[in-house]
């Protein structure tokens, strides 16, 4: 049985302007020990769908499932929702600053956390263990430092420990909403080795959400491609960059500075994102898309398996053949051309 | 579009002045820092930027990479007299300009633009955009009226952007679309140096490929000379003709891009150019990651010696001692420089090296990090 089971997770917001689509009818899985990659650009909704699974997006209407070990997140308790999240699903965030209380020692918001979980564990075993974490994520001297407010650690230390904290209670689920985006590289580097190791010490499951496809490659067991609020491909992360089906993911790792390549044009994908207000009928990418045809604008297209590798599945009008493709690329081409001709 | 062989060839024959646009020259930026001490005789100061000289050459895009904090972005707000300087001289153009005064300075600012990261913190959300785009020309007195509205849309268009929307505020724009106001407002007065502060890394990458692309153009078309931002590695070394690497505010190396990239000669260049993900799950694995252990020390005590020895694999007591001199190593050419006294020869691995210095000058790190 998976982990983590989301099954057609549908969260939209009212606001002034409208109601705001966030999520449309996504679903994935997570297995116990893997890594989920989940990409896309902001906007995608890969934030909320992991936030409202988490129970963190007050004031949304959310429709859909979220099994995880077998129970749904979406109907549960708020009492029970408090003692899986943080004791089950430990959940890191980008900004690691704003992330932990600036007024209390690092050392305490950590005690607090166990504590909370397990009024048994006396405040001294809780330090005793806080320590313990800190020496784990590579906290030097974690015996001083615990007693550190967090202004006094540095951006990376910070994002360690958060993850010590997040770790704190052995959660079978880790949930990483861009956790290395404001780091520099080489900290990039230590945070992600560090999430490695503990993953296969500990033998937890991560989400990781990234739009940095880089980090995907480095870690990602699976990959799931979000787009206007909707998984557009998802696969095996050897498939999603060698043998992708979907015209989104295909400009994506084209519009990457390519790492070895000549110094030449960028791929870049045209137009902007869509807006989640009232989105069109069709495919959400059918505006930008370079193979775009008649029936993408009117019907949407739904997740199918796209090719050999198993659970490869894409949201895709488009035939599997090379040759199809080409034609159609061409022909959209064309299309524009004498479109901007005449203008 | 590469000028990299004909200013090379220049710079050989010791006549390089006529290329050169802009000439850094031994600049040093201080920081006072306010003393917790009660009685402070001696204040504290950040060394931001400390003896760094360069030169960028017209039409050249020069890429500066470095961590948070090593200095790049106080380089070019000195280059671009936005900070006084501590000591050293900026020459742009032939003119020295450090010591120019605020008025001597506004013909200068015509011909340096910066572009700035946020696209959201760089515009006043309550002008319109328009209005935005012709402040140069407001504030220089060049053109006003309907001559003003003109040049606006022909810059506009420059761009990218529907010229008829010149009435809208800022918040109607995507992140990219503002980039591109960003873009147009720099290019006022068709300058000659534009400093590009980290132009796309708030942005998505299939906006950022629009936006690098249309500046490639731009540099065409214009014969723009770019100094460019960034910590993406990968980024500057699509956009950088020659890069300079920073580390807490020294240049570590300074080379021609595909030089830097396949022939890294400091550790630190090494360490940085292994920690950048690939997007390639195939190489991702065979690759050798050089972990470095620890942060970047405090910029106000900086190490002795080298700055990076305490981080160093391939540390020695020389490094220590002494700061190693910014210059060819292991029979590069004049323009590939590196200041380390242990460089990385062609196909040497430094995550096998062992610093070999006393424990307390270096960063050690406890738990997983020390075992790897």
């Amino acid at each position: 049985m998976a982990l983590l089971e989301v099954k057609d997770l549908n969260v939209s917001f009212r606001t002034d302007d409208g109601i705001v689509q966030a999520v449309r009818g996504v679903s994935f899985k997570v297995e116990p020990g893997q890594t989920l990659g989940i990409v896309g650009e902001s906007g995608s909704g890969k934030s909320v769908a992991t936030q409202t699974i988490m129970g963190l997006t007050r004031g949304a209407e959310v429709w859909g499932q979220a099994l995880f070990e077998g129970r749904d997140l979406l109907t549960m308790s708020r009492d029970d929702m408090v003692r899986v999240r943080g004791a089950k699903i430990g959940m890191i965030f980008q900004d690691p600053l704003s992330s932990l209380h600036p007024f209390y020692r690092v050392g305490w918001q950590i005690v607090e956390m166990i504590r909370l979980h397990d009024k048994a564990v006396s405040k001294a075993a809780a330090r005793k263990r806080a320590i313990e974490l800190l020496e784990l994520v590579g906290i030097p001297q974690p015996d001083r430092r615990v007693d550190d407010f967090p202004h006094q650690f540095s951006g990376g230390m910070r994002q360690r420990a958060m993850i010590a904290m997040a770790m704190a209670l052995n959660p079978a689920l880790l949930i990483a909403d861009e956790p290395t985006t404001a780091l520099d590289v080489t900290v990039q580097a230590q945070v992600l080795q560090m999430i490695s190791r503990l993953q296969e010490e500990f033998g937890t499951a991560v989400i990781l959400i990234t739009h940095d496809l880089g980090v995907i490659a480095e870690v990602a067991d699976d990959v799931v491609v979000m787009y206007g609020g909707m998984v557009m491909e998802q696969a095996d992360q050897v498939t999603i960059f060698t043998s992708y089906h979907h015209p989104y993911t295909e400009g994506l790792l084209q519009s990457l500075p390519a790492y070895g390549g000549e110094r030449e044009r960028l791929h870049s994908i045209p137009g902007q994102p869509p807006s989640p207000i009232s989105p069109p009928p069709g495919c959400p990418f059918a505006p930008r898309c370079a193979y775009v045809m008649d029936r993408c604008r009117t019907e949407l297209p739904p997740l199918t398996v796209a090719g050999t590798a198993p659970g490869h599945l894409s949201a895709c009008w488009l035939p599997r053949d090379q040759a199809t493709r080409e034609e159609l690329r061409r022909k959209v081409l064309g299309q524009s051309l004498t479109l901007s001709a005449e203008l | 579009m590469r000028l990299d062989e004909t200013a090379a060839a220049a710079a050989e024959a010791g006549t390089g002045a006529a290329d050169v646009l802009l000439k850094v020259q031994n600049l040093v930026k201080y920081f006072p820092v306010s003393s917790t001490k009660l009685i402070h005789r001696e204040r504290d100061y950040v060394h931001a930027v400390d003896d760094v000289s360069l030169e960028v050459r017209r039409g050249e895009t020069l890429g500066l990479v470095g961590e948070t904090g090593c200095g790049k972005s106080t380089l070019a707000r000195c280059v671009a007299r936005l900070y006084d300087v501590t000591s050293g001289t900026v020459t742009f153009d032939g003119t020295d300009i450090t010591k120019f005064s605020a008025r001597r300075m506004r013909p200068f600012r015509r011909e340096i633009q910066m572009i700035f990261q946020d696209p959201y913190g760089s515009l006043n959300p309550r002008r319109r955009v328009g209005s935005i785009i012709g402040d140069p020309f407001a504030i220089h007195r060049t053109a006003r009226g309907a001559e003003r509205n003109r040049r606006v849309q022909e810059l506009m268009e420059l761009v990218g952007l529907n010229p008829e929307h010149y009435n809208r505020f800022p918040a109607e724009f995507s992140g990219g679309q503002r980039q591109r106001i960003g873009v147009a407002r720099a290019l006022a007065f068709r300058p000659k140096l534009i400093i590009c502060d980290e132009p796309v890394s708030a942005l998505d990458v299939s906006i950022q490929a629009q936006i690098l692309n249309l500046l490639s153009d731009l540099q065409r078309e214009l014969g723009l000379t770019y100094i460019f931002i960034a910590h993406d590695l990968s980024v500057v070394r699509h956009v950088s003709h020659r890069v300079a690497v920073m580390y807490l505010g020294k240049i570590a190396e300074q080379a021609p891009s595909e030089q830097m990239w396949v022939h890294p000669r400091h550790p630190y260049t090494d360490a940085l150019l292994s920690a950048v993900p690939l997007p390639d799950p195939e190489h991702a694995g065979q690759r050798e990651r050089i972990i470095l252990a620890g942060d970047v020390p405090s910029p106000i005590n900086p190490p002795s010696g080298c700055r990076f020895h305490p981080r160093c694999p391939k540390a020695r007591q020389a490094c220590v001692e002494a700061d190693p001199d910014l210059v060819p190593r292991l029979g590069d050419g004049a323009d590939h420089l590196a200041a380390c006294h242990f460089p990385v020869e062609d196909g040497e691995d430094i995550s096998l090296s062992t610093p070999a210095i006393a424990a307390e000058q270096r960063v050690v790190e406890s738990g997983l990090i020390a075992g790897a």
